[in-house]
């Protein structure tokens, strides 16, 4: 009970506060602005770059962007409550390290997966544990998890690469599914987002999520058990990014100790571009399925414009800004109007 | 009166001490791994290892200093790491093209680049009103794109970067290198302001009870860009330290310092969520950090453990600072409930 209190959105610094919508009609307007930017990305996209619109840049895209979708939609889940994970990308690679680990001491590949997933949802455990039980920050847990995964997966692989997996699994990396271009990991990903958006935007459960994002003492009093949920959220990421180190370390056909190091904060923008508020409460999965498809289209389109992949930076961090301070710019202008008009007859 | 005061004070002091037994305990903690590991490894407290370590730690600590007064007022500055790299860059590429550029400019300059993306980063926070987690994290990966646009692929030569520059990065005064000497001053500058100013006493207010502060007529929005802009200005100066302690630079320079300094500023006692922490503790934060790091090396201990440590540490810190404050919250409780009965 105590946890709730603690936990609660950290940073309401606004004084007055602005006029609240019903959350779906946000999210409506914030995913056709999103829509409008994708048909500008793919417009860019496809006058900037002959190659862009061809067969393979799909698959490329699903390839490139797979893992990091996948781990945004438990993460998606999470920061709807005000939370955040940010040991996204070090349980990929602890787990592509423990799968890598046992397969090279003989296990069975299959079994070595299921051992990855079952770390994820330990590490998940522990994550989720700190947080509601002990009621510790979020973003203060998550870092230490995020050092502590990242250091286990060094401690068990250490320098080596582990490779050699069946070439059976290791297609995935090469080949799309048959009959279509996505990828694998991106059909997963297409596969666990209408999940997601079925539980969150249409069972109790997903209600009881908004409602801990908006409200996470009220939602306690209304008898949604709030730490509780949480705590599964967090097994629920762990086990997911698990899943979403055994493809990269296929789709790779290596395991390294440092896979996908420095992903968590690629995963945070996208979620955060799909219009999920960062204190909860207000956001939707088909926003962040069509953040995931924008910055996927972005990123070709500049590699195949040969722009230097940190230079792409550029790109997605003016987007995350531009996506943060067009919805709120009315505000300020209002704000900064009614200050001046304040101060003149004064 | 002094029936009403002398509660009053005696708790204030009180909790004032808890916070000097905070920063005691992480001085314990320094000295339980140094004496542990020289006992183990008698080179660990020869006088070029201890230089070492403070070195190591000069540049998360300085940062750490910064994200401090960021982090004191509720918000988080994310884009420390990117501005080091971009800092380091940019004054190595003064440097190249202008030989015979008195050191001193360098790090001028470098600070003053860290300004630049510090007062932007607070009138984003502040006159839009959007989370400062995610400004920060928009302009890390700005930051980082414009350094890498300027980079273009090259990198700073050590022949290019003048010697007085370099020599700030490994030369010692009476044994202790210039870099935590630096590192020192600032900490006990800006430790004294936070103190002493009113102004830094505002951030405190801000972080504890934004609507209160409010109230009370504290300049939240000027405050805010303020402490970002220390935060930017000081991640500039240690992208120019940076420069001197490698004297050799790339695009990829500082990559992921923000998340090692978010780490020494919780291991440092400051609370994530605002309102109570000090400089001195997130510098020492820094430097049991590194201490750590460099005893398992020194305890021969593979170097493969250094991250998980790190990581568990961490988590320990955290842990522990939540009891401190469950217990001090507890006993002020009944404090209040004895104050009221009488």
């Amino acid at each position: 009970m105590m946890s709730d209190t603690q936990t609660a959105p950290p940073a309401v610094t606004s004084v007055d506060t602005p006029r609240r919508e019903l959350p779906w009609r946000a999210a409506l307007r914030w995913d056709s602005g999103l829509v409008i930017v994708l048909i500008a990305t793919l417009i860019f996209a496809g006058t900037q770059s002959s190659d862009f619109f061809t067969q393979s840049t799909m698959f490329y895209i699903g390839l490139n962007m797979g893992e990091i979708a996948i781990m945004a939609l438990p993460l998606t889940l999470i920061v709807m409550t005000g939370e955040i994970d940010l040991s996204v990308a070090s349980m990929l690679g602890l787990a592509g390290s423990i799968m890598g680990y046992l397969f090279e001491h003989h296990w069975n590949i299959y079994l070595a997966m299921l051992a990855a997933l079952v770390v994820g949802a330990v590490g998940g455990a522990l994550n989720g544990a700190l947080i509601t039980r002990l009621g510790l920050p979020s973003i203060a847990v998550t870092i230490g998890t995020l050092t502590l995964f990242r250091g286990l997966a060094e401690v068990i692989l250490g320098n080596s690469t582990v490779g050699g997996y069946p070439l059976s699994l290791t297609k995935i990396g090469v080949t799309p599914i048959q009959g279509t271009q996505l990828s694998y990991s991106i059909a997963i990903f297409l596969g666990l987002a209408v999940v997601c958006a079925i539980v969150l935007h249409a069972t109790p459960l997903g209600r009881a999520i908004f409602a801990i994002g908006l409200q996470s003492e009220a939602a306690h009093f209304a008898g949604i058990r709030v730490g509780r949920i949480k705590f599964w959220l967090y097994v629920l990421s762990g086990v997911v990014c698990a899943l979403a180190g055994i493809l990269f370390t296929l789709k790779n056909a290596s395991a390294r100790f440092d896979a996908g190091t420095g992903l968590e904060l690629n995963v945070v923008a996208i979620v955060l571009l799909g219009g999920v508020s960062i204190f909860g409460g207000r956001g939707s999965i088909v926003g962040v399925v069509l953040s995931v498809i924008i910055v996927g289209c972005l990123q070709q389109a500049l590699t195949q414009m040969h722009v230097d992949p940190q230079v792409q930076n550029i790109v997605l961090g003016g987007l995350l800004l531009v996506s943060v301070i067009v919805p709120n710019g009315g505000e300020a202008i209002r704000r900064i109007r009614a200050r001046t008009r304040r101060r003149v007859p004064a | 009166m002094t029936v009403i005061t002398a509660p009053l004070v005696r708790r204030m002091f009180r909790a004032e001490g808890l916070l000097r037994a905070r920063e005691l305990g992480i001085v314990v903690a320094i000295v339980v791994v140094f004496v542990a590991t020289t006992i183990n490894n008698h080179a660990f407290a020869e006088a070029h290892s201890v230089q070492q370590l403070l070195t190591g730690a000069s540049l998360i600590a300085l940062l750490a200093v910064g994200e401090t007064l960021v982090i004191v007022t509720r918000n988080v500055d994310l884009s420390v790491g990117s501005v080091v790299g971009l800092s380091a860059y940019v004054v190595g590429d003064v440097f190249v093209k202008h030989p015979g550029t008195p050191a001193v400019v360098g790090f001028v300059l470098g600070t003053l680049i860290g300004a630049v993306v510090g007062v932007i980063n607070g009138l984003i926070t502040t006159i839009a009103r959007v989370p400062s987690l995610v400004v920060t994290l928009a302009s890390l990966y700005i930051v980082r794109g414009i350094d890498a646009r300027i980079v273009n692929g090259k990198r700073i030569d050590p022949v290019n970067v003048p010697k007085p520059f370099t020599e700030v990065g490994y030369k010692t005064v009476l044994g202790i290198p210039w870099l935590a000497i630096i590192v020192a001053l600032v900490v006990v500058i800006v430790g004294y302001a936070m103190r002493t100013f009113r102004s830094a006493r505002d951030l405190y207010a801000i972080g504890s009870n934004p609507e209160a502060a409010a109230l009370a007529g504290v300049p939240a929005g000027r405050r805010i860009v303020s402490a970002f802009t220390i935060s930017g200005a000081l991640a500039g100066l240690g992208g120019a330290l940076f420069l001197a302690e490698f004297a050799t630079v790339d695009a990829t320079g500082g990559t992921g310092y923000e998340l090692s300094v978010i780490a020494a500023v919780v291991v440092g006692g400051v609370a994530i969520f605002g309102g109570s922490g000090t400089v001195f503790g997130a510098a020492l934060g820094a430097l049991l950090l590194n201490t750590i790091n460099q005893a398992l090396v020194a305890s021969r201990i593979s170097s493969f453990w250094n991250q998980a440590v790190a990581g568990a540490l961490l988590l320990a810190a955290i842990a522990f600072d939540r009891w401190v404050g469950l217990r001090v919250a507890r006993r002020m409780q009944t404090a209040e409930g004895a104050h009221r009965d009488v």
